[in-house]
């Protein structure tokens, strides 16, 4: 089923008898979920758009490249720095604003300027039993009411399915420049993030390869703004992270960074991807225990990729931590989503159930 | 402002719901004397009264969850309080409820640099917990001016902001956890030292849901490190549309101000009587400022000079140190007390898209005629937060009611222009009845259905919010 508008949409969900798979452009099929497929990508299009006050208006089937060439024209940016999963889970199709909503995706940009969450300003969606509702708005600040916005960010489509999305968006920068640091112990590189972080040079990526491109520990730190500033900042930052060894300063970075956020090392490879929010300083000794093929820290620690044999429940592996896995693409036989503590999961439950009280949206995700 | 009919039932047993909190309470923690009850009849929206049945100040999680269990048990209304600094009347008692101050739970559980987070319990003040981080050169970002005497509990309810938004985000960006106490008394942990949720995103929906979700005892709050410095400029214009496009071109030009503020002519004129900052007069003034090091700030204000410049200014000045700084933010700094020499006022917080600023002051402008009320306005230019001031006299009849009307008015055309009734200050009982003008049945349902998760009883400040009318059938039920 395709809706073109939300009030076709709304009258599908009201006759639906049966579970639907919610879908955007279907770019990331994180979680499990059958039902009929019910996508998004026909209610589409740029509503409203002022640079000015930096907001963007969209329908949530529009491409995010639609999205991204309209700021671009206007020298702007969705700075959360969406990934795009499509190399990673080896799907084609198009990535829509809706599905970046629902599934809450953000980039390596996500540690300094925040998740994209954080630049949601307001929703239309259709809940599970045909209610069109709408919630926050076009403006900056606004508390009136409870913030289901943040709530229907990330939630799979499972509360109900977005048809419209406001965004906060941000000047695109003048520069970039990145402080690389090779050979450093995984501990050693979240420190040196972790100093990064601490000073006031405001980096805007951090992240380490315990095996970087030429198969020796890599660590790239990046600051962005205007020319004179980032060669400040990258400079600075070299200075406050010699006791880690001799950083080199680069410029043309914007590869290394896309493939950072598409987590472009995995792509092709054989074996489960899990995706681990973390306590950052927790981080090298969470992976230590992890016997992964491969990892690769962002967010200063705080985000880990890691790459397993097919089949292994990662979980089991690292035990209880201060933090979240998902298993993005593989076979292991376990939950998608880290299961919630009882007292957290019945009041998921029972939102779900008053948002979906006929459990037909994405029924099988989120678990 | 109508609130429910007390619950006689609860008031008839007022001794031993009392007797009752005294057994899981140390003797000082409960506050049943009505000369002493009445220290809570009321936070900063002043105009409204009424002493509750008792009130709690609780020590710890533990306690709060052996009130709260109580008070489900028996059926008794609880109003959770921080320091009692809402100007939207969300800590208002109710005459049948009991009062749960946070005010002594207000230690610093862990500080942890190397993560940039402090943990806190929330009876803490906004501006100490700032105060637990700044020796090594770090603070916690949301500044609601207020922030004295605010509490981190209140922040989280009302998820509150502050001048420096526009880059830092309000308190939704920088809060990571909570630990909370719901009605009937269950602990949650929700969140903590990493970042985003692993399943629905339960703390983005306690954040701003003024205290009627549960109590939040403890809070894990993300903490920056301080810019190298700050610098601010002052410029004025001779009309609000100008003011207007320099902020609009700023923005566009690709810089990113961590503040932007914005005084009409009558808010000036009060501010100049008082704070005597040197302030032109003129129709729109605004503050400017940028962060960095000493270079980088130097480029940024030459680039927003460059833009001021071009549109004509009366008025354009760069502040070279930190006393002239220190001068420019004066005036702004005093606005709300300088409005207040003048008369009592009522202080909005609607919030309109950048674009509509012009004719929203232009509105305000003819309806403060038609009203025959004064109105001063301060503004988060940058992020499109508008503070009307109203002047009222609150000793001659029917100014009160005339000011509501007002700014009733002030809102719906924030709502008309494709704003919203609160920016960061919060619904309360304030704009309660408002909430209709901007959402629809359906919109408040939904949002009303979370409360039914949380507190199935609406138990939990259940007459804010809301309009009365459709919250009445979940309240009796």
């Amino acid at each position: 089923m395709t809706p073109k508008t939300e009030e076709e949409l709304a009258q599908m969900i009201k006759g639906a008898n049966g579970p639907l798979r919610i879908q955007g452009g279907g770019t990331r099929p994180i979680g499990k979920c059958d039902g009929e497929t019910l996508s998004t990508s026909a209610i589409s299009g740029i509503s409203l758009y002022e640079p000015g006050a930096l907001t963007i208006v969209a329908g949530a089937g529009t491409p995010v490249a639609e999205v991204e060439a309209a700021l671009a024209k206007d020298n702007q940016r969705l700075a959360f720095e969406p990934m795009d999963h499509r190399a990673l889970l080896g799907t084609t199709g198009t990535p829509t604003m809706g599905g970046l909503a629902a599934a809450n995706i953000s980039g390596p940009r996500r540690i300094s300027v925040g998740a994209c969450r954080d630049f949601m300003l307001g929703v239309r969606f259709v809940d599970g039993s045909g209610n069109i509702v709408k919630n926050g708005g076009r403006v900056m600040k606004n508390v009136t009411g409870y913030d289901l916005v943040k709530l229907m960010t990330g939630a799979y489509g499972a509360l109900g399915v977005l048809t419209e999305i406001s965004l906060k968006v941000l000047p695109e920068v003048e520069t970039t420049g990145s402080v690389l640091l090779h050979g450093l112990s995984d501990a050693d590189a979240v420190a040196a993030m972790a100093a990064a972080l601490g000073s006031p040079f405001e980096a805007t990526g951090l992240a380490h390869f315990p095996k970087g491109p030429t198969g020796d520990p890599l660590t790239m730190i990046r600051v962005e703004g205007f020319e004179k500033s980032v060669n400040y900042r990258a400079e600075k930052l070299r200075d406050l992270l010699k006791k880690f060894g001799e950083a080199t300063i680069e410029t043309s970075d914007a590869a290394r960074w896309q493939g950072v956020r598409d987590v472009a090392a995995f792509a092709g490879q054989d074996g489960d991807v899990w995706r681990l929010s973390v306590k950052p300083s927790d981080a090298a000794e969470l992976v230590a225990k992890m016997d992964a093929k491969a990892v690769q820290y962002d967010w200063g620690g705080g985000l880990v990729w890691a790459m397993t044999d097919s089949g292994r429940d990662l979980r089991a592996a690292i035990g209880p931590f201060d933090g979240h896995a998902t298993l993005i693409r593989g076979t292991a036989d376990v939950p998608t989503f880290q299961p919630e503590a009882p007292a957290l999961a019945a009041i998921t439950n029972g939102i779900r159930a008053k948002f979906d009280p006929r459990g037909i949206l994405n029924p099988g995700i989120m678990s | 402002m109508e609130m429910p009919t007390p619950n006689a039932h609860v008031l008839m047993r007022k001794a031993q719901i009392v007797a009752r909190l005294e057994e899981v309470l140390p003797r000082d923690a409960v506050i049943s004397d009505e000369r002493e009850t009445q220290a809570y009849e009321c936070d900063a929206l002043t105009a409204y009264k009424c002493p509750p049945l008792c009130a709690v100040l609780p020590a710890n999680t533990k306690e709060v969850a052996a009130v709260l269990k109580i008070c489900h048990e028996m059926g008794v209304p609880v109003v959770p309080r921080g320091s009692g600094t809402s100007l939207a009347g969300g800590a208002l008692p109710t005459a049948d409820c009991v009062i749960l101050g946070v005010a002594k739970m207000n230690d610093v559980i862990e500080t942890n640099y190397d993560d940039r987070y402090i943990r806190v319990q929330t009876g803490r003040t906004n501006l100490s917990v700032t105060g637990a981080v700044e020796t090594n050169g770090f603070f916690y970002a949301p500044d609601p001016s207020s922030q004295l005497a605010c509490a981190i509990a209140g922040n989280i309810a009302m998820n509150s902001g502050g001048a420096h938004c526009l880059k830092y985000g309000v308190t939704t960006n920088n809060l990571m956890g909570v630990k909370m106490v719901l009605m009937d008394g269950t602990i949650v942990d929700i969140g903590g030292a990493h970042l985003d949720a692993g399943g629905l995103d339960i703390l983005g929906v306690i954040c701003g849901s003024e205290g009627q979700l549960g109590v939040v005892t403890e809070a894990t709050l993300r903490i920056l490190h301080k810019p190298e410095g700050a610098r601010p400029v002052l410029m004025g214009y001779d009309s609000s549309e100008v003011a207007g496009q320099v902020v609009t071109d700023i923005i566009k030009a690709g810089i990113l101000p961590v503040a932007i503020e914005f005084m009409d002519r009558p808010c000036i004129e009060a501010t100049e009587k008082f704070a005597k900052a040197g302030y032109p007069m003129c129709e729109a003034l605004l503050i400017v400022e940028v962060e960095g090091s000493n270079d980088e700030i130097d480029a940024q204000l030459k680039l927003i000079m460059e833009i001021a410049a071009s549109h004509n200014p009366v008025e354009l000045r760069e502040a070279k140190d930190a006393e002239e700084a220190g001068r420019i933010w004066l005036g702004r700094k005093s606005a709300f007390g300088a409005m207040g020499q003048i008369n009592d006022y009522m202080c909005l917080d609607g919030t309109i898209p950048v674009s509509a600023l012009p004719l929203v002051l232009r509105r305000i402008g003819e309806m403060s005629k038609e009203f025959g009320l004064d109105v001063g306005n301060v503004f988060h230019a940058g992020d499109g937060n508008m503070h009307p001031l109203i002047l009222f006299d609150a000793n001659k009849p029917g100014d009160l009611e005339l000011c509501e009307e007002f700014g009733a008015e002030i809102l719906k055309l924030c709502v008309e222009v494709g704003g919203c009734l609160t920016g960061e200050h919060g619904v309360g009982i304030e704009k309660r009845d408002l909430m209709n003008v901007q959402y629809d049945p359906a919109d408040l349902e939904a949002q009303m259905a979370i409360k039914d998760v949380f507190d199935p009883a609406w138990l939990l400040n259940a007459a804010k919010v809301f309009p009365l009318a459709n919250s009445e059938a979940r309240r009796a039920a």
